[in-house]
């Protein structure tokens, strides 16, 4: 498409302002928020979203007792793999936290252009999240939704995983809830990657789990940084946990030894031999492997009882995992 | 935010493609890299309340008049003369410039107890307006207030009753004006000054004037040492005016001139892309260009020629000064310069031009051949000061489809010129010894001049010698995409397309040459240093 159908081009002699961004990050998102918009949104997510996700991905949701007696704010993290995260979280999430939920959606994929913007804006309560570097903005914005009684989910990771092992978490969550004292629920997705995996284009329904683990409650003065390894770790459990031996993935987490989201530091090739190793063992959706607990569970972080680490199944879960054997 | 001046691109790959003006379309054009184009200032601001601005206008004077209301009185005979339905282009929205400035003068003349009072429309050689035009031009109060009673006049060139000698100028030219107003205690003259040749003593001396008087400047030699005329110091046009201006005001005619600018917001906002750079253009502007273009493409031409003159263009007045002529032409002449001036460093090889579907002599009518060429020749050729935009032995490549068409009641003389005069030369001057004067006093003309709707005898040759200056200077004239018998009727050379036009004009100037494109709208002057 040429112009003047396609936008024109900028004369290379012509300086140029900066232009006035009104997408990515500085996309207004407040109009979503609205009563009409929030109105249709439920009908959404609640009459076409909820269906499509019980039909394609026959989600089997645990641990939802967890929180349904919480007043909220509460910022959800979960791990992503799949555009199918989305959805099937929101679905799962009790009505009250449905109907008043935003979602940190990357700026430069999700708000790239105003269309998107107001697609995601309007059929998620997408707000924009800076990834690619701190933003004062998304920071802020998300921090004042909170203190306005809205509920948050994000994907610490920043993205879905490439290969099917988890990413480093980012600290954002982790910062918003010391900074809002809301508490946070980590929730652990299972099998979304075997519906639609990134770079796929094949959308393959199938079953998934949702697991909600205890929410962890900042306490006043927590710091973001360990608060972060907290959560991290809790995912990692709940990882561990959501395979069918739930009471070995404890002790594993007692003992310290609950194999890490991220995969093995190895080549990719080892890597995804890796996860393929540990997809055919049983009762395990992907993430393998052996890693010592970062320490002693920090101060000022609380947690729902049952959560408390059991003594681990160290050398089972090494003899699944070849990448482990280095460590 | 204050308005961006004008600029000259240097086109590079990244360019996007040029707009073009195509008599009632568009077309956009991809300029070679390494071409220059001339973008225009943005639209000025307008006077946020133009009526106080008039008032403060007439009760403050330039030069050596009084203010107005001390120089009315009761018993006098006052003649407001105005500018006619050839300013300004697009006829602007209402109310018109003119109405509000006579609107005022009529309070003062009232408060004053002036009975005698009568309104000119300062014609010249142009068309009568309808009834709808000075509507328009002077809203409905005043024309009713005036027109009814005869009160309200159009200058009749042609009536001998109606214009009176007033002696030669030094250099021995007839100055023969309307006879009321050189009768009246004061004129009080009422101009839009869209471009640099507009107002001043031209205003008079030109507007109210006989064929007798006026063709002591619209004449071949005279348009030859114009350059340009849009650069008063250096336009013979002007001498010419301003010699007779002040023989008028030594017989005695005093004169209050009220000069005006627009700034050049010329389009509403769904022709706005016409006056965006093209790489600033909006979804919105290029939908609107998509759309419009298509829909002109696909309607019939009547149809698309009546939809493109129902445009009444968003002009707001930028400047009014009043008082004594020359005074107030320096004054109104720095702001139109301020508004249009545009610096170009050097001469081009190949000056383009896209020509609109509009001139001062066809609001309402067809763009006939010969108001093309002076279009192109003689009006946009000569935005220029210090030198013309494109060297001497270049070339001028026009955008316009040239249609062979003429509108019957207003250019009836145009029709016979063509099939006439220019079938057998193009030369100017040959045409002015050999023609003029049998077209300037057939009675036949003059009639319809008088009584209908048509432009006098004479006026498809001051077209013809608008040009005479471009015609001198250019080594060839190309029109791209016009009719090809009638652009070779006018001499110049038909190319289908902008990059035929363009290995045609590398016949002419040689390999390789420099190329500097003029792009309007809104109007612009090329400084070139």
């Amino acid at each position: 498409m040429k112009f003047p159908l396609a936008r024109p081009s900028w004369p290379a002699t012509v300086p140029r302002d900066p232009p006035r961004r009104s997408v990515g990050v500085d996309y207004t998102t407040d109009w979503a928020r609205r009563y009409p918009a929030r109105v249709a949104r439920v009908a959404l997510v609640d009459f076409v979203a909820r269906p499509i996700v019980t039909a394609v991905a026959t989600p089997e949701i645990a641990g939802r007792e967890r929180i349904e007696h919480l007043d909220g704010p509460l910022i959800f993290v979960a791990n992503h793999m799949s555009h199918v995260d989305t959805p099937l979280l929101l679905s799962s999430l009790p009505p009250r936290f449905r109907h008043r939920a935003v979602v940190a959606a990357a700026a430069d994929y999700f708000f790239d252009h105003t269309w998107k913007g107001a697609l995601w804006a309007f059929a998620l309560g997408a707000i924009p999240l800076e990834r690619t570097r701190p933003s004062r903005r998304s920071a802020d914005l998300a921090a004042s939704l909170i203190a306005e009684g809205w509920n948050l989910v994000i994907f610490p990771e920043g993205g879905r995983s490439p290969d099917g092992w988890g990413q480093q978490l980012r600290a954002g969550a982790a910062y918003l809830s010391a900074r809002t004292a809301a508490p946070v629920v980590p929730v652990h997705l299972g099998g979304t990657r075997a519906i639609l995996a990134k770079g796929s284009k094949r959308f393959r329904p199938g079953r998934t789990t949702v697991t909600f683990g205890a929410p962890i409650v900042p306490e006043e003065g927590s710091d973001a940084r360990r608060l972060a390894a907290h959560i991290a770790d809790r995912l990692a459990e709940l990882s561990d946990g959501s395979g069918p031996d739930w009471w070995q993935a404890r002790r594993r987490a007692a003992e310290g030894a609950t194999p890490p989201l991220t995969g093995p530091d190895l080549v990719a090739w080892r890597r995804a031999w890796a996860r393929e190793n540990g997809r055919r063992a049983p009762g395990r959706t992907g993430q393998q492997g052996v890693v010592q607990r970062r320490g002693p569970r920090p101060a000022g972080v609380g947690s729902a009882a049952g959560d408390t680490a059991a003594p681990g199944m160290r050398e089972e879960a090494r003899e699944g995992s070849p990448w482990a054997r280095r460590s | 935010m204050s308005p961006r001046p004008g600029f000259v691109l240097d086109v590079d790959r990244s360019t996007p493609p040029t707009l073009f003006w195509h008599g009632e379309g568009f077309r956009l054009e991809k300029l070679p890299e390494g071409s220059r184009v001339v973008y225009p200032p943005e639209p000025h601001t307008a006077i946020p309340d133009p009526r106080h601005a008039i008032r403060q206008a007439l009760h403050h004077p330039l030069g050596d008049a009084l203010p107005l209301p001390e120089q009315l009185r009761p018993g006098m005979r006052l003649t407001i003369a105005f500018d006619d339905v050839s300013l300004p282009l697009p006829p602007m929205r209402r109310p018109d410039v003119r109405q509000l400035v006579i609107e005022e003068v009529l309070e003062m003349a009232a408060t004053a107890g002036v009975d005698d009072v009568v309104l000119v429309a300062a014609l010249a050689l142009h068309r009568r307006m309808t009834d709808d035009e000075l509507r328009h031009a002077l809203g409905e109060r005043v024309f009713d207030a005036f027109a009814p009673h005869g009160l309200l006049l159009q200058h009749d060139a042609e009536d001998p009753t109606g214009v009176v000698h007033l002696g030669v100028t030094d250099t021995g030219e007839d100055v023969e004006i309307n006879k009321r107003a050189a009768e009246s205690d004061l004129v009080v003259y009422v101009n839009i000054n869209l471009v640099a040749m507009d107002g001043g003593h031209k205003s008079v001396a030109t507007g109210l004037a006989s064929y007798r008087s006026i063709r002591h400047h619209h004449n071949v030699a005279t348009m030859r040492a114009s350059r340009s005329f849009m650069d008063q110091h250096h336009s013979e046009l002007h001498s010419s005016n301003w010699r007779m201006g002040r023989h008028i005001a030594k017989s005695g005619v005093k004169i209050f001139q009220i000069e005006t600018t627009l700034n050049t917001d010329t389009f509403p906002n769904q022709f706005r892309f016409l006056q965006r750079r093209e790489w600033e253009w909006s979804l919105k502007d290029r939908a609107s260009y998509a759309a419009v273009s298509r829909a002109t493409a696909a309607a019939p031409e009547r149809m698309t020629r009546s939809i493109f003159h129902s445009i009444r263009s968003p002009h707001a007045m930028s400047s009014v000064q009043a008082g004594e002529v020359e005074a107030v032409h320096a004054a109104t002449t720095r702001n139109v310069y301020a508004q249009q001036l545009v610096e170009v460093d050097g001469q081009t090889d190949i000056l383009t031009l896209g020509l609109p579907y509009i001139c001062p002599y066809n609001v309402d009518s067809i763009m006939n051949p010969i108001l093309v060429a002076c279009l192109g020749l003689g009006y946009f050729f000569n935005m220029y000061r210090g030198k013309p935009l494109v060297r001497e032995g270049g070339v001028l490549i026009m955008s316009h489809p040239t249609p062979w068409s003429f509108h019957p009641v207003h250019h009836p003389s145009y029709v016979d010129f063509f099939e006439e005069v220019l079938a057998e030369t193009t030369d100017p001057v040959e045409i002015e010894a050999r023609f003029e004067k049998s077209y300037a006093t057939d009675p036949w003309y003059v009639h319809l001049y008088r009584t209908s709707y048509a432009y006098h005898g004479v006026h498809p040759f001051y077209m013809w010698y608008w040009c005479a200056h471009a015609l001198e200077h250019l080594g060839s004239v190309i029109v791209v995409g016009g009719n090809r018998s009638a652009v070779r009727r006018l001499g110049f050379k038909p190319a289908s397309t902008m990059a035929d036009a363009l290995e045609m004009a590398e016949d002419v100037v040689g390999p390789s040459p420099t190329l500097t494109h003029l792009h309007s709208p809104p109007l612009a002057m090329a400084d070139v240093r």
